[in-house]
């Protein structure tokens, strides 16, 4: 259950720490440059008025994410 | 040359001792961190703003004096998270600071802002860029915020485990600008204390790589290290006009390495991008220090409002609507005080010199022509400082946010909101605001569509259109913004088509992404935001200016020559007897089907010059000349006016498919100008009259062919 907790399905408000994500893909090495790695607390902050994309916290300041690119990194319960 | 260190002088590059030759500095740094403010803190009004030949990327260069009164340079890189880039902005930063582009030379020190509430994730480029071996002054911006956030940063400690200086700075309040120019006085300046671990399952390949990148691309050593460890972190980065590409045997490596790896199922790049953060994570251990808890900051309690799902439409909508308000009302007042200005200055102009072909070019083709465009900057200054009123608040972002599921819908994202909704007062600033989309595609095709929205130009052709096509005063003024209203629609739906249709053919590309910050709000210093307005203004006059003036000449010429046989010809004769008049004839075969003459024919090809120029040009050719407002005698003119059978010409049907020609037809030389400017060649803007003027053609064939088959 917890192996395939995602990004995407944090409760408004909480935080988690991230565990893995596709290791390719342009989104994806932005993201870790951007200092999402496993191992980040992330928060999750809102939702755009229209569902997506989603905005989180981490190191200080303010990320927005789509959806779909959420649903592909995994959190630690 | 003792005090910089060799690697400088290896580059191949003959360069004067630095003791003769202006230092120069590059000012680099994270998008939203207050690295423009920082720069025109230390240049002043001292700035030239220019372009990156081959890419549509701004060149900033400034210059500041030593505390000695010696001359400094500065180059303002545009901001960037990574030197492994992902947009055109960031190629350009990692060329420059590479010493890679011909057209720019490479700085002799670096200048690194950072914003200390954010200092991990800013110290990541800084971190790549200690890689370079450059002298590196370090500025940690922002300290108030940091301040008001609970966080404290040990600047001095900072300094002490970097070994380079490091400036504590309030870049807004001006704070920190004299220690800044201290520093940068310093005749040596000592290199960082720097030192990683590249992670071991990549060490080889880097080290491999280094030395290929010095043998076989002529890179110094220090440089090709760094540059490995950029190719290691990102194999396909951006590369634009004027970066150098890589030689074969550099390439050959690498596609080896990434082989080798994707069978061994090593995460390379991420390795390397966790072991810089490792480093960073330690190096922030004993310097940041959160003290104590805080409850929200101001900037999450505004977010709470703005981006509320209820309240957010409101603001949004709120937001959107002065802006109108300011565009239509205030712009009016300078608007017609700039026409009547022009209008005098053609009068003196005919008064005081002696009657021929010269004065008539002056009057007629330069002043009005140019004329024609200038009275619409108001309008356009006033686009250019909400937008700059926006990017610096950190409304944009969140307008992006909003609309991003919307955008998504025709293959954009949430960036394309704003230049496209400034496109339905000019399409000018929301082409030049097109700079913020970072993805090349997704800047093109919003380019392509923006000059769809109906733009403020369009409004005397509606208005006149309207006029003639409900007369009398009886109508009901609904009817009438019903009318106008459609257009608005029309226009805007073939703006999203247009837009899904070309990201699914033409500009076919990855689903764009939407990584994007949501910067603290800040409230802006309005030096900046003037600033920014009258740079890119200056900007628009100065690219568009030849082209504006050129064709304004050629249409002048077309509807002046050859002369009519007879001395008292009127204007409405001279025009017919015109290659401009001819060409209405010559089209005529072409416009038939939709319902046009060829008087409409002249209106369509002068009115190629800027929309609004068909009502006068229909004033001259219907014999309706003088000052004022025209639209009653014109409209009046209009209906009388007729097929040679006797038929009436501007029917209801034929009114509103000329209308439509309008929304869709591109009609205004200083966009197809600007979007020459911004896509670097003739390729796009010669596309984009063609599909645009192609559709135009078909749609008004459909309506008024639909039309005359249901008997209107």
């Amino acid at each position: 259950m917890s192996a395939s907790l995602k990004l995407s399905s944090l409760a408004l408000g909480t935080s988690a720490r991230v565990k893995d994500f596709p290791r390719t893909g342009n989104t994806f090495v932005r993201l870790r440059e951007m200092g999402l790695l496993p191992g980040t607390m992330v928060t999750f902050i809102r939702a755009a008025p229209l569902g997506d994309p989603l905005e989180f916290k981490l190191r200080g300041y303010h990320l927005t994410l789509r959806r779909e690119e959420a649903e592909q990194i995994t959190i630690e319960a | 040359m003792s005090q910089l260190p060799p690697h400088i002088t290896a580059t191949g590059k003959k360069r004067p001792a630095p003791a003769e030759r202006t230092p120069v500095y590059a000012l680099v740094g994270n998008p939203n961190c207050g690295k423009s403010t920082l720069f025109n803190a230390l240049t002043g009004l001292k700035q030239k703003v220019g372009n990156y030949p081959g890419v549509t990327v701004e060149k900033k260069i400034g210059e500041t004096y030593s505390q000695h009164g010696k001359p400094i340079k500065i180059i303002d890189l545009p901001g960037a998270y990574s030197l492994a880039a992902r947009s055109p902005d960031e190629a350009v930063t990692r060329d420059v600071l590479l010493g890679r582009r011909a057209d720019t030379p490479q700085p002799d020190r670096i200048l690194c802002i950072v914003d200390a509430t954010n200092l991990e994730r800013n110290l990541y480029l800084v971190h790549q860029i200690l890689d370079l071996g450059r002298p590196v002054i370090l500025v940690v911006n922002m300290m108030d915020l940091a301040k008001v956030s609970g966080l404290e940063v040990r600047i001095g400690r900072l300094e002490q485990e970097l070994g380079i200086p490091v400036i504590a700075c309030e870049a807004v309040n001006s704070k920190g600008i004299v220690d800044l120019k201290l520093a940068m006085s310093r005749v040596d300046l000592p290199l960082a204390r720097h030192s990683w671990d590249v992670p071991a399952a990549v060490a080889s390949a880097v080290a491999e790589l280094q030395a290929s990148l010095t043998d076989n691309d002529g890179r110094s050593p220090l440089v090709a290290r760094a540059e490995a460890l950029l190719l290691l972190t990102d194999f396909d980065t951006v590369r634009v006009a004027g970066s150098t590409p890589l030689s074969v045997k550099t390439t050959e490596i690498l596609a080896h390495w990434q082989r080798h790896w994707e069978g061994e199922g090593t995460d390379w790049a991420g390795s390397l991008v966790a072991s810089r953060y490792d480093a960073i994570t330690g190096l922030c251990l004993g310097i940041v220090q959160q003290a104590g808890v805080t409850g929200p900051s101001a900037s999450d309690k505004i977010d709470a409002v703005v981006i509320h799902p209820f309240w957010g439409w409101l603001v949004l909508g709120g937001v959107m609507t002065l802006l109108f308000l300011s565009i239509f009302t205030f712009a009016e007042i300078p608007m017609n005080w700039i026409d009547t200005h022009i209008a005098a200055l053609a009068t003196w102009v005919k008064g005081a010199m002696a009657p021929g072909d010269l004065r008539d070019l002056l009057t007629d083709g330069v002043i009005s022509g140019v004329g024609g465009v200038l009275v619409f900057l108001p309008q356009i200054l006033i686009l250019f400082f909400f937008i700059g009123l926006l990017e610096n608040t950190g409304y944009m972002a969140r307008a992006a946010f909003i609309m991003d599921r919307l955008m998504s819908r025709v293959g954009l994202n949430g960036k394309s909101f704003i230049p496209l909704l400034s496109s339905y007062a000019c399409a000018i600033p929301g082409i030049m605001a097109t700079r913020t989309i970072e993805d090349p595609k997704d800047r093109l095709v919003t380019i392509l569509v923006a000059p769809l929205m109906s733009c403020s130009a369009r409004l005397p052709v509606y208005l006149l259109m309207i006029a003639a096509l409900l007369p009398g005063d009886a109508v009901p003024v609904f009817t009438k913004v019903g009318i106008m209203l459609l257009m608005y629609v029309i226009g805007t739906i073939g703006a999203f088509g247009f837009a899904w249709l070309f990201k699914r053919t033409l500009l076919k590309g990855a689903p764009p992404m939407m990584i994007m910050e949501l910067p603290p709000y800040r409230l802006p210093r309005l030096r900046d935001v003037l600033f920014q307005m009258f740079e890119r203004a200056g900007l628009f006059l100065k690219r568009a200016g030849t082209i504006i003036l050129g064709i304004s000449i050629v249409l002048w010429f077309l509807t002046t020559y050859p002369k009519h046989p007879a001395p008292d010809a009127t204007a409405m004769q001279q025009i017919a007897h015109s290659f401009a008049g001819r060409a209405g004839h010559v089209i005529e075969p072409l416009i038939k089907p939709l319902g046009f003459d060829w008087r409409v024919g002249i209106g369509l090809i002068t009115s190629f010059a800027a929309r609004e120029v068909f009502v006068s040009s229909m004033g001259v050719i219907f014999g309706v000349e003088g000052s004022g407002d025209q639209t009653v005698p014109l409209r009046d003119a209009l209906r009388h006016a007729t097929w040679p059978s006797g038929a009436a010409l501007f029917t209801p049907l034929v009114c509103l498919t000329l209308m439509v020609y309008y929304v869709f037809a591109m009609q205004c030389i200083s966009t197809v100008a600007v979007v020459k400017r911004e896509t670097n060649g003739w390729k796009w803007p010669l596309f984009q009259i063609a599909y645009m003027t192609g559709t135009a053609w078909l749609v008004c064939l459909i309506i008024y062919q639909t039309g005359r088959a249901l008997g209107y």
